[in-house]
């Protein structure tokens, strides 16, 4: 029963306290807080039932003073569970982007801001299971990875994160979801039988693609800041004190389309951007200059991180008409 | 997605310093029930913790279930062997602390962890059949702590055992206030739900319904304490200290029993000596109850028999406080039936022919009883007998081997063989057992009875006065009444260990303790129904019931409850004065629809907010500068944090 009404997102939404997703800092207030008795929790009760019955039979003073004392700690333990999460601050921290079928590196950073350590969390995304148990110290910062499996290229979103507790005793479970506005940009999946675009492009009267290939190393220069790391000349940094990026002569004067109309024998859009995703990481390896042309949509070329990571987002967002 | 839960017990194994804690936790608990169980029963079941110990030092397997099963096998016949039985109290206690060595070697998960913990407390319950004194409550406590900080060491294994035990020293402290309610509110029963088990009250010491030679003399050498005696005003002084139990009538020669009783209409004696005291008498399992001879008044629902015997309508088998008068000098039984003194006259026929011929010379001259009585006083006071724990064993002819052979014994042989003489010599009379004697605490005057004070002291009958007291010991050992059993005996006889009158600073130390030990048993373990009920009507509830008490008791642990609740609630970390001014102003500007976005430092916010408010642009920016300068300013003056508390409670949005 309980069950099917929070199968509705609205009613679940409003059960739980909460619209995802939740921008900025989630501070778990004590509404948002839940903790029902675990088995543990039923058989220390049951046993305090017979401790009961026993010091009635028996008259036995002392054994109520221990039937009560064992009550009392049953709720002093409910209460310090329930604080062991409640106004516990969750945000998210930032997650770097994955190509399709890679699992997306969700950070949550839990931020214990009381005077008293929060042991045993447990923060796990309830789609994926990915889960862990984190301690977190008095005033101090946890961190949690969660691995969700990116399966479509777009955005990511975290989805929703239970955290739970049983500290101290394991009598009571505590929870509370939080669906914190954290989101991961998903590349399309890399085709890994990579066409090489030149001759394709060759035929399009491109002439200056004939170079490619040719790329000559040419020389060193100083490194800049927005040089790519895979033309660094590291060999020679090491030799000397100066960070030295390698030149290669051929780059200089090709530049590569990289053209979505290319790809029609591709077996959909999906496919295609596929593919285009993998000419990609193709073209940067080799250092040239790639521009990307779409329906509605035109890169020009350039190189180096940047670049490609700019070429791989318009990938991941594009909309198919 | 369904996957395994890292916090749930059956998943979690046991740690090396889970095992510890709850190996700490059993010794603490099954400790004092080792120290009472036969020594290798005991024995057996530190074998099975430390086989337990060793499988997990050396990280080896657990036994399997066939070897445990023959284990629990060789436990159970055990204990058979060795009670003939595998129910009642003491058999089944046995088992349950066997039993915990048993589940510590199936032990692997938090779950099986836990199951030990709980088995933890009902061994602590179980150690309170015997005894609920001041220790063992501390013990309780300790225990308590090593069994909690083990189920906090399961919840949070990597944090150190250190931060643990101040968790569960916590859940403890915050349990006390709602212990303390749900004992004084929670509406007490009387009496058992159900049958006690036959043995519930075996080994109780005690005086009996009988008396034979030695039993008086066993029983002097405990030093449990069978009753103490509050007075108010005057204590009696040492001799007037005969505290009254059951009345011996019949004789077969060698024993002293009870033999009937009638209960009689209580009609208060007239006296001289007045005390008025209270009484805790202990559990003895027995109707009768004590008091100073002779009582003026009953306690509560108790009856007095013709033998001045003041008796309970159930056995005594909790403690029980009653308030009593007495007086000192004060005559009883002056008409006595005819029938009461034919067997006050009775007795076995033959033996203790010396005896029986001294009586009858008593009599020859004799004008009348009284005289026969002053001749037999005047006998015992000439005879060299001698007192002593050790009475040598006696033959057919107790009484005259105790007059006249052996001349050693205890006040069972001198009351026994006086009240056998008067008889002979045709003088009503009959054995009186109870206490003699008790120590003055000099803390808190409170007369403390133990059973070493027992004693047996005779009755005779004289026309016209009635039954009067004689104590052959007395007249045969003087020292015995005015100072005690330990002078008394002979140097070297197993006299209680308390009672011996080198040991004079452990003495002062122990009225200190005993005093302590008193007001325990009294408000503690004394908390019976009436008290309750007194209890409630001293908090303005007259005549409460189980309802009103349960609905007492509800809204106390409410209350207890929210305001836990409150504490963990409590403010997390103050933020500075300059923070709060801040926020106050970010929500008065938020309140006017300019909400700080996450990404907006102080002066980009206050420049956008400007804009948007132009009336308030100067306070607005001047907060900002002055937050600036207080926050991240090298050295910000108090004036400055004053004037920016100050600006932010001005600050007017139109």
């Amino acid at each position: 029963m309980m069950r099917a009404l929070l199968a509705s997102p609205r009613l679940r939404n409003w059960f739980y306290g909460y619209a995802p997703p939740e921008r900025g800092t989630v501070v778990l207030g004590h509404r948002r807080v839940y903790i029902v008795p675990t088995r543990l929790g039923w058989i220390y009760a049951a046993t305090l039932g017979i401790l009961l019955v026993g010091s009635i039979n028996y008259a036995l003073q002392l054994g109520f003073a221990l039937t009560f004392v064992l009550a009392g700690t049953a709720i002093a333990a409910m209460v310090h569970t329930t604080r062991n999460l409640a106004r516990l601050a969750v945000s998210a921290g930032r997650a770097d982007p994955v190509f399709g079928g890679e699992e997306a590196q969700f950070r949550l950073l839990l931020d214990n801001r009381a005077r008293y350590d929060r042991p045993a969390l447990l923060v796990r995304q309830v789609d994926s299971g990915s889960q862990l148990v984190l301690d977190v110290a008095a005033g101090a910062l946890g961190e949690a990875v969660l691995a969700v499996r990116a399966r479509k290229r777009g955005w990511l979103p975290l989805g929703r994160v239970m955290l739970e507790t049983r500290f101290p005793l394991g009598l009571f479970r505590a929870w509370s979801y939080v669906e914190p506005d954290a989101r991961c940009l998903v590349y399309p999946r890399p085709e890994r039988t990579p066409l090489p675009a030149p001759a394709a492009d060759a035929a399009a009267g491109a002439a200056r693609a004939q170079t490619l290939g040719n790329d000559d190393f040419s020389g060193l220069r100083t490194y800049q800041l927005s040089d790519s790391p895979r033309h660094v000349a590291w060999k020679a940094a090491a030799r000397s004190d100066d960070m030295l990026t390698k030149q290669f002569s051929g780059a200089a004067g090709v530049e590569l389309w990289l053209d979505w109309s290319l790809l029609a024998g591709a077996a959909g859009p999906e496919q295609r951007l596929s593919r285009l995703a993998a000419w990609v990481l193709a073209a940067e390896l080799t250092g040239a200059a790639y521009g990307l042309r779409m329906p509605g949509l035109e890169l020009a070329p350039g190189r180096g991180d940047a670049h490609s990571t700019t070429c791989l987002q318009a990938l991941a967002l594009y909309r198919c008409a | 997605m369904k996957v395994a839960h890292p916090l749930a017990p059956e998943l979690r194994a046991v740690s090396l310093r889970d095992l510890g804690g709850l190996l700490l936790a059993l010794l603490l608990v099954a400790g004092p029930h080792a120290l009472r169980m036969p020594w290798w029963l005991s024995l057996l079941t530190l074998g099975l913790y430390g086989w337990r110990t060793q499988l997990a030092l050396a990280r080896a397997a657990l036994p399997s279930r066939w070897l445990l099963l023959a284990v629990a096998a060789l436990a159970l016949a055990a204990v058979f062997f060795e009670y003939r039985t595998l129910f009642g109290r003491t058999p089944g206690i046995v088992l349950l602390v066997l039993f915990s060595g048993l589940k510590l070697l199936e032990m692997r998960t938090h779950r099986d962890g836990a199951v030990v913990a709980f088995l933890c407390y009902f061994l602590i319950m179980t150690n309170l059949l015997y005894t609920q004194s001041i220790p063992t409550a501390a013990l309780m406590c300790a225990a308590l702590l090593a069994v909690n900080c083990t189920l906090v060491g399961f919840a949070a294994p990597r944090r150190s055992m250190r931060a643990n035990l101040r968790t569960a020293g916590l859940l403890l402290a915050h349990a006390a206030p709602a212990a303390l309610v749900l004992f004084l509110l929670f509406p007490r029963v009387q009496g058992p739900l159900w049958g006690l088990p036959q043995d519930a009250y075996s080994g109780i010491t005690g005086l009996s319904d009988t008396m034979s030679p030695g039993n008086l003399s066993q029983l002097a050498q405990s030093d449990a304490v069978a009753f103490r005696a509050e007075f108010q005003g005057e204590t009696p002084a040492p001799r007037q200290r005969y505290w009254r139990g059951p009345v011996l009538w019949d004789f077969d020669g060698r024993t002293w029993s009870m033999g009937q009783n009638w209960l009689e209409r209580f009609e208060p004696p007239r006296g001289e000596g007045r005390f008025e005291y209270v009484v805790t008498l202990e559990v003895h399992n027995r109707t009768w109850l004590f008091a100073l001879e002779t009582a003026a008044s009953l306690p509560e629902r108790a009856r007095l028999t013709s033998d001045g015997m003041i008796v309970s309508a159930l056995p005594v088998r909790g403690r029980l406080r009653y308030a009593v008068v007495s007086l000192a000098d004060a005559q009883t039984g002056q008409n006595e039936r005819g029938g009461a003194l034919e067997r006050a006259l009775a007795l076995p026929e033959g033996g203790n022919p010396r005896a029986r011929a001294l009586a009858a010379q008593w009599r020859l001259g004799a004008q009348d009883d009284a005289e026969v009585l002053l001749r037999a006083i005047d006998f015992f006071r000439g005879a060299a007998l001698s007192y002593t724990l050790e009475p040598p064993l006696l033959g057919r002819d107790p009484v005259d081997e105790f007059l006249f052979d052996t001349r050693a014994g205890f006040c069972e042989h001198f009351s026994s063989a006086f009240v056998y003489m008067m008889r002979a010599a045709g003088v009503p009379a009959r054995v009186v057992t109870g206490y003699q004697g008790g120590e003055v605490n000099t803390v808190d005057r409170i007369i403390t009875v133990r059973q070493s004070d027992a004693h047996a002291w005779a009755e005779a009958y004289l026309p016209g006065r009635g039954w009067i007291r004689l104590d052959p010991t007395a007249a045969a050992i003087p020292g015995r009444i005015e100072s005690g059993l330990a002078r008394a005996v002979r140097q070297g006889e197993p006299v209680p260990l308390l009672l011996r009158p080198q040991l004079e600073w452990l003495r002062s130390a122990r009225y200190n303790w005993e005093a302590l030990a008193h007001r325990w048993n009294v408000m503690v373990l004394g908390y019976s129904p009436e008290r309750q009920r007194d209890l409630m009507s001293s908090l303005g509830m007259r005549d409460a019931d189980w309802r009103s008490m349960t609905a007492a008791m509800a809204s106390a642990l409410g209350a207890f409850t929210l305001l836990l609740l409150a504490w963990s609630l409590r403010r997390l970390v103050r933020p500075d004065p300059v923070q709060r001014a801040w926020r106050s102003f970010c929500r008065k500007l938020g309140a006017r629809g300019v909400v700080r976005a996450p990404h907006e430092g102080p002066h980009d916010y206050a420049e956008r907010a400007a804009h948007r408010l132009p009336a308030a642009a100067a306070a607005i920016e001047a907060i900002a500068a002055l937050y600036l300068i207080a926050r991240y300013g090298r050295a910000a003056s108090r004036e400055q944090v004053a004037e920016l508390k100050q600006r932010v409670r001005a600050l007017r949005l139109a």
